[in-house]
């Protein structure tokens, strides 16, 4: 059953107001969870101010200058600074995101950037939160070429036309953004597989080289893992790089369909 | 003190800090309405049971319902019935693989708000008038 509110040791309080910049003409305020493993207390918002004449334009910049220059201890995940590694995803102004590729003036309706961990998952610390079990989901659906007939002495051919239906699904870069933002996978998480996870599914069933389709939708058929899919469409409206995991999810169900007429 | 553990780690928010979107909204709204149509089947049923029961039972029954009240909750019922319907529609659309790109995906969710409303508004233009 759903559980709506926070656990007890998980609610939010107001933490600390840190200094304005001297003399910045141009400043932005930003409003950002904080947890700290090594003592007791509960997460709190700390509210930190940007001088924006001083800093880039994405939210990733400003929050590599607080950390540079206001706050050291502030955690976050980041890598490539370009969209492609998923190391920076997180809830910028109540929508995920990578921090890299969201300007700050994308966030800045409410007069703030809040900017929290991805949406109901553990955290280890501030602005990281643990996806073990992201992970493991991953793993379940077996993302690798399978196989029964004897290799090709070269590659394993395919033809442009089936190639093209890899287009959309294999840009996914696994970075939690549309499974931490789908309401079905906050409640059922244990044991519904996520956007991302089903997404990556669809990829190996569609793909005209792999032969274990079969053995794919039998391990998808579950009430849970599949059909947890209410196309609530929080994960196409988060995806950073504008993948469509609903949809992927919908050709699934097709196909289960499809193999029993 | 001879040890210290690490503090059990916080599930970080969720529903309390999510942007709200059409597609989100609309989907709880099914939900709801859906559960909603349990108590509007009830409804239904003591009517049915009131028109078994004979002439004066039904006598009443009828007075509730048209009691000012009355007509309040079957407009509310109309109302959640039709959304339910028109939102099963929604869903039977993207069900079939159709209405995914961003800009449909948001709209079939706002107008299922407004057609269920414009349906809503014409049964009772045709109940009252006719």
């Amino acid at each position: 059953m759903a559980e709506f509110n926070l656990p007890q040791n998980s609610r939010l309080t107001e933490g600390k107001a840190w200094p304005k910049p001297a003399g910045a003409k141009k400043v932005t305020e930003f409003k950002i969870y904080r947890w700290n493993p090594d003592d007791t207390a509960n997460p709190r918002t700390d509210t930190y101010y940007v001088d924006r004449d001083d800093c880039g334009p994405m939210v990733l910049d400003a929050l590599i200058w607080i950390k540079n220059k206001v706050d050291p201890t502030l955690t976050f995940r980041r890598s490539c600074r370009e969209g492609i590694c998923g190391s920076c995803a997180m809830n910028m102004d109540g929508k995920n995101g990578l921090a890299c590729t969201t300007g700050i003036d994308e966030c800045g309706a409410r007069g703030k950037v809040a900017i929290y961990p991805l949406p109901h998952m553990p955290v280890v610390k501030d602005l990281v939160p643990d996806l073990t079990r992201f992970y493991a989901q991953h793993a379940s659906i077996e993302p690798w070429l399978k196989t029964t007939t004897p290799a090709p002495e070269k590659e394993w051919k395919q033809a442009k036309d089936d190639r093209e239906k890899l287009d959309g699904l294999y840009e996914c870069i696994l970075c939690a953004c549309c499974s931490t933002s789908c309401p079905s996978y906050w409640w059922n998480g244990d044991r519904y597989l996520g956007p991302a996870a089903l997404l990556q599914a669809y990829r190996w069933l569609i793909d005209s080289r792999d032969e274990a389709t079969g053995e794919r939708l039998d391990n998808l058929e579950d009430p849970f893992r599949l059909y947890r899919c209410h196309t609530i469409m929080n994960c196409a409206n988060a995806c950073p790089k504008g993948l469509n995991p609903a949809k992927a999810i919908a050709e699934v169900k097709k196909m289960m369909v499809a193999r029993q007429v | 003190m001879a040890e210290s553990r690490p503090a059990a780690r916080p599930l970080s928010p969720h529903l309390q800090i999510y942007r709200w979107s059409w597609t989100m909204a609309m989907s709880i709204a099914h939900r709801a309405t859906g559960s909603a149509l349990y108590g509007g089947t009830l409804l239904i049923a003591l009517w049915l049971i009131a028109a078994a029961s004979g002439p004066a039972a039904y006598e009443t029954a009828q007075w509730i319902a048209g009691s000012f009240l009355g007509r309040l909750v079957l407009f509310g019922y109309t109302f959640v019935l039709l959304h339910h319907m028109v939102g099963g529609l929604r869903h039977f659309v993207w069900d079939l693989g159709h209405g995914f790109d961003p800009q449909t995906r948001t709209n079939l969710a706002k107008y299922s708000v407004v057609v269920s409303g414009a349906l809503t508004v014409l049964v009772w233009l045709i109940a009252l008038t006719r």
